[in-house]
């Protein structure tokens, strides 16, 4: 551990793979558990990074899920280098998807991904460029959300 | 955590030869073999008894009541569920069993498929009412599983559905009735559950999802199954029963194997769930909210159901077949849809409700490596730096179920890296070649000085 008491992990998440979607955000749960982390935040994290893994193993060509971990809070960046969101804030909205029909046959692709993102996360960032890649940055406090 | 829990599941010592089988198979990693036997964690065991059901020994055993603990009560009620019956066929006339059991002793029974029926109209309405929170509500019928919530689930607490298990509910609304006819004082009434499973039992001494239960004890089914074996007779035309016994339609009967509940309750977007692996795997997509389309979900820690409960007496294949048959011949006379079936059946106007009865589990949180956040995070990335050193093969001869339960036991000071044998013959090996290099190491006053003879005739 480094000296500002936090901790760092990354998880790779390979592209279309469906059997082992959801290992990184399991694998952070798990961690936060150990840690002692009240159950109602893990489990809104849980929640937040499945979703967020999700988009890469659906969209991205793969990605990394890395977390930061200190006593107060948990930082979740998760990026890619696929097609990008063109227009984030229609993204946002409930309902919006871009996902294939096979995609939906499987039961994802609500267009719930970022709306539950949102909600789960105290704070987010999302920086996307068309053709590049995206970023997006959760935190989540370990305190109760007032 | 200085809180204390019963557990019916125990060791008999003088049997267990430390054999890891159950620490294996243990779902809550709850088990360690420590000076070759195989102790409990209580802060872990859920009392599933799945160890019970896999001791190639017999050594673990659940603590159930025994007969004899009626004589203590002036009025015995018994509550007899589904299980029970799946281990008779059903050439075996239910009258048979039911005058059996007054032969034992018994002064009342009352089916739990009756009481059954009213959970299942509470189920279908709570179910139908569940507008906000997060989906899909959990069956809270199984103890096990409302255990396993506890100690590695605690998130998914607030999706367990707040209804009574339907032997609470009917021990509950029996002994109100016996008050209110004035014959007995409350603790002149014994009422006892026929339990298929030692958490059932572990529930009674230590309810976790009812505020006050009625029930006086559970005598398990493999028991009652014998006792009643010696007493019915099998070839007998069906007695005329001196006391009638109140029981439910085929539908509170149903509820015995897996997917009955769900069939009582008439819940079409439902998951049947039964097993300790499909039980684990499906709590673990729920709190990831992948079943967010599913409204409701059965779940039992036994495959096939109560009826395959460790404490049953016949295989849960035949038990199915059994209990099926049984329900098919009762479905045939009754010749009506699902609610008229049940209206007809449910002919109790006061039966309790659970609301004000049941109560919100409490966490178990068995997973937590320190009270102090910084102080868990220095112990994890130790438990990783400990892990990465051993074999990762989960051997389990150390005592614990894998490597990973081992780093967390050195972690926490409860084992040594030594106790894993590879790292121990790596320190033995290391020791030898010491050793070796030592004994190789000729004192100067016999060898050494010759070699350095030589350099001096050079």
């Amino acid at each position: 551990m480094n000296e500002t008491n936090k901790m760092k992990l990354t998880y790779d998440v390979v592209s279309g793979d469906f059997d082992r979607a959801g290992e990184a955000s399991s694998a952070i749960k798990r961690l936060l558990q150990r840690l002692g982390i009240p159950a109602d935040i893990i489990r809104r994290i849980a929640i937040g990074t499945y979703e967020a893994e999700m988009n890469v193993i659906i969209h991205a060509g793969g990605g990394v899920v890395m977390a930061e971990i200190s006593p107060e809070s948990t930082i979740i960046v998760v990026t890619d280098k696929g097609p990008g969101i063109p227009d984030i804030e229609q993204a946002k909205q409930e309902g919006w998807s871009t996902a294939p029909d096979y995609i939906r046959q499987m039961g994802f692709g609500a267009g719930m991904g970022l709306p539950n993102m949102i909600k789960c996360s105290d704070r987010i960032d999302i920086a996307s460029e068309v053709n590049e890649g995206t970023k997006i940055t959760m935190e989540f406090k370990h305190a109760d959300k007032v | 955590m200085t809180e204390s829990y019963f557990h019916s599941v125990r060791l008999r010592a003088s049997a267990c030869i430390g054999c890891v089988t159950c620490v294996k198979y243990c779902p809550t990693e709850a088990i360690r073999v420590r000076n070759g036997k195989a102790i409990i964690l209580p802060a872990r065991c859920i009392d599933c008894g799945e160890c019970i059901r896999r001791c190639p020994q017999h050594a673990k055993y659940a603590v159930m009541d025994s007969l004899n603990e009626i004589k203590k009560y002036a009025y015995n009620i018994i509550l007899p569920p589904p299980s029970l019956y799946a281990q008779f066929p059903p050439e075996v006339a239910i009258e048979n069993i039911w005058q059996g059991l007054y032969d034992l002793g018994f002064d009342e029974i009352y089916d739990v498929s009756a009481s059954s029926e009213y959970i299942a109209a509470e189920i279908e309405k709570y179910v139908k009412n569940y507008q906000e929170g997060p989906r899909p509500l959990i069956s809270s019928a199984c103890p096990a599983v409302l255990r396993l919530i506890q100690v590695k689930f605690p998130e998914l607490i607030r999706q367990i559905i707040p209804i009574l298990s339907p032997a609470d509910a009917a021990a509950i609304y029996i002994k109100e009735e016996v008050k209110r006819s004035g014959k007995f004082k409350p603790e002149e009434v014994g009422v006892w559950f026929v339990a298929p499973c030692p958490a059932k039992g572990s529930n009674i001494r230590q309810a976790v999802d009812v505020k006050s239960t009625q029930l006086t004890g559970a005598i398990s089914v493999s028991r009652i199954y014998g006792e009643l074996c010696r007493v019915i007779k099998f070839d007998a035309i069906p007695p005329h029963l001196e006391k009638a016994v109140r029981t439910g339609s085929s539908y509170g009967m149903g509820w015995g194997f897996a997917g009955g509940e769900v069939r009582a309750a008439g819940i079409e977007k439902a998951l049947v769930v039964h097993g300790v692996e499909a039980a684990y795997e499906v709590l673990e997509q729920i709190s990831m909210n992948k079943l967010p389309d599913v409204d409701y979900v059965e779940c039992s820690m036994c495959y096939g159901g109560c009826l395959g409960g460790p404490l049953t007496a016949a295989n849960k294949f035949v038990a199915e077949k059994n209990l099926k048959q049984r329900v098919r011949q009762m479905r045939m006379k009754e010749d009506k849809s699902r609610q008229e079936t049940l209206a007809q059946s449910m002919n109790c106007d006061n039966f309790p409700a659970s609301e004000r009865r049941v109560k919100q589990l409490v966490p178990r949180p068995m997973m937590q490596l320190d009270e102090d956040i910084a102080a868990a995070m220095k112990k994890f990335e130790k438990m990783e730096e400990v892990l990465s050193s051993l074999p990762g093969l989960d051997c389990g001869a150390c005592g614990a179920p894998t490597c990973q339960c081992l780093a967390e036991d050195i972690v926490q000071g409860k084992a040594h890296d030594t106790d894993c044998i590879f790292k121990l013959r790596a320190s033995v090996k290391q020791l030898a070649q010491g050793m070796l290099d030592l004994a190789e190491e000729i004192p100067i006053s016999v060898g050494r000085a010759v070699t350095s003879a030589k350099e001096v005739k050079k």
